[in-house]
């Protein structure tokens, strides 16, 4: 690869994406920056997947782009109609007094100092030698920790506490949207053709994140982009019509829910009373043990994502649309209880 | 000391910059929003120019987890802030 | 030469890509602007596609690359759909 060009197309992108993101801040509508920052996470995608980050800018690309746009846009359509451009106030416009722009100015060269000092420091870093002691332990331990994705490895085996503690947050986000109340209004049923596309895509994606589920333990994928493109069914069925979107009756909802966190901790408090450490796995059950927590937190997240997109609770009744939907949703999860029962008889 | 690492390095310092001004400037709550998930991105972009090794090299695995989970914690934070914006219960 | 064609659809592609942008610049109504990106965007994609599948190590690659572009074609015809539609509304209102 020709070191000039690669450079080139690393100024090229880092100029796209620093105007994008300006352009996304500085915008004087909401609606223009809600859309161009969906631009930047997709550009974002591309630079990470540059920097040979691939299960990062899969994330990015599901998650970021996809699904906090589409929050973004649901958030967006709360907000009464304005018809006049730039009624949201920018900063400039708004500061006329003489204090308010002073504060401008301050806020400004403080932000600029911290990136300042910032860069400082990471300059001193990147001039020394590489920090390489963690590499080295995870390149060191790959072979007993039941997978060969290094990401995964690290994310589901060596640092698995952080990953417990990121499902108790999203567990918590969760919670504080469904006490907020009903949930955001819903769509009318779609016309033929977004019908059409929908029902072709709902099964696709739910195929798509049980493949990246699967293949996560040995090339770039995992749990949470499988998560997020379960989600993303989710949405494109709400964004559809169906109301319920296949998602199970409130108490089997919040099993599912909990099922992520309550698993992981399930696995590693009998780890404890096995006598080994917590979340420590024996590396002949470490693979089918990651596959089992990972398959739980797959489902937890997904639910987890469309009720934040959803913004609350659901009605308790669907609109008969939603029929179908529930029994393709209702036979996925009930196949895949069975599956995770027969592991982890197996597994003990 | 790879171009690299410090173009990409600098660039998320910059970033970082941008979301965290317009985060505290900004009068709407959904523009907040998008900055701190900009100030996010900016500091993504350290962690994985800190990743890098070079062309041909494996990354280190390690902030790239540090990074997955940060984006997850992101949207989380983000849908949390969304459903409590001032907004809510006026429909169009 | 297979590098060559290849090289040759993808910067045909990216042609179409840049064609399809203009035309959203300057052209001066919705309807007339979807048209420019919905057509020539995605033709621009199956030109890219084509030269990509070219490159790809064995025939399985190759077709997760030919349905990347038929998903995004479906998708994007879609919403071209749902925004005229929208903007067609939105004109017989009152």
């Amino acid at each position: 690869m020709n070191p000039v060009s690669l450079q080139l197309f690393d100024v090229l992108l880092l100029l796209s994406i620093v105007g994008l993101a300006w352009a996304s801040l500085a915008s004087p509508d909401d609606r223009r920056s809600v859309i161009l920052f969906m631009a930047l996470g997709l550009l974002l995608a591309l630079a990470w997947g540059r920097l040979l980050a691939p299960d990062v800018a899969l994330a990015e690309a599901a998650i970021g782009a996809g699904l906090s746009g589409a929050l973004l846009l649901a958030a967006l359509r709360e907000q009464p109609r304005r018809e006049a451009p730039g009624a949201t106030e920018a900063v400039a416009k708004r500061g006329s007094s003489p204090l308010q722009a002073m504060t401008q100015w301050v806020v400004t060269l403080l932000c600029a100092g911290l990136a300042g000092i910032l860069g400082w420091v990471l300059m001193h870093i990147f001039a020394g030698p590489p920090l390489d002691r963690l590499t080295q332990a995870v390149s060191a331990n790959l072979g007993v920790s039941g997978v060969s994705n290094p990401v995964t490895a690290v994310l589901l085996n060596f640092r698995g506490y952080d990953t417990l503690l990121e499902l108790a947050v999203l567990l918590t986000a969760v919670l504080g949207i469904l006490a907020l109340g009903p949930g955001r209004a819903g769509y009318q049923p779609a016309g033929p053709i977004f019908d059409a596309l929908a029902r072709s895509l709902a099964p696709l994606l739910i195929l798509v994140s049980a493949y990246l589920l699967w293949v996560g333990a040995h090339a770039p994928g995992g749990a949470f982009q499988a998560g997020a493109t379960l989600a993303a069914a989710g949405v494109v069925l709400r964004l559809a019509g169906r109301q319920r979107i296949g998602l199970p009756p409130e108490g089997a909802l919040r099993l599912v829910m909990a099922a992520g966190v309550g698993l992981f901790l399930a696995v590693g408090l009998s780890l404890l009373l096995l006598g080994r450490p917590f979340l420590g796995y024996p590396p002949a059950w470490a693979g089918a043990l990651i596959l089992v927590i990972e398959s739980a937190a797959m489902l937890s997240i997904a639910a987890t994502l469309v009720l934040a997109f959803i913004g609350g609770r659901l009605p308790a009744h669907g609109i008969p649309a939603a029929e179908p939907a529930t029994r393709r949703r209702e036979a996925i999860t009930t196949a895949a209880a069975p599956e995770r029962g027969g592991e982890e008889q197996s597994g003990c | 000391m790879l171009t690299a690492q410090v173009l990409y390095a600098l660039t998320g310092c910059l970033i970082m910059a941008l979301g965290l001004r317009t985060a505290l400037l900004h009068a709407s709550l959904l523009r907040r929003v998008v900055a701190i998930n900009v100030m996010g991105t900016g500091v993504f972009m350290i962690l994985l120019a800190i990743a890098y090794r070079g062309p041909g090299l494996a990354p280190d695995p390690v902030p790239h987890a540090l990074v997955l989970t940060g984006i997850v914690v992101a949207v989380s934070a983000t849908a949390l802030a969304l459903a409590l914006a001032p907004e809510r219960g006026t429909r169009r | 030469m297979i590098d060559v064609v290849s090289s040759l659809l993808i910067v045909a592609g990216v042609g179409f890509y840049l064609a399809g942008s203009i035309g959203l610049l300057r052209l001066p109504e919705l309807y007339a602007r979807l048209h420019a990106l919905t057509k020539a965007d995605n033709l621009g994609l199956g030109l890219l596609t084509a030269g990509l599948m070219l490159q790809s190590p064995d025939l399985l690659y190759a077709l997760k690359l030919l349905l990347i572009w038929l998903a995004v074609l479906a998708a994007s015809a879609t919403s071209a759909h749902l925004i005229a539609r929208h903007a067609r509304r939105r004109e017989k209102r009152p």
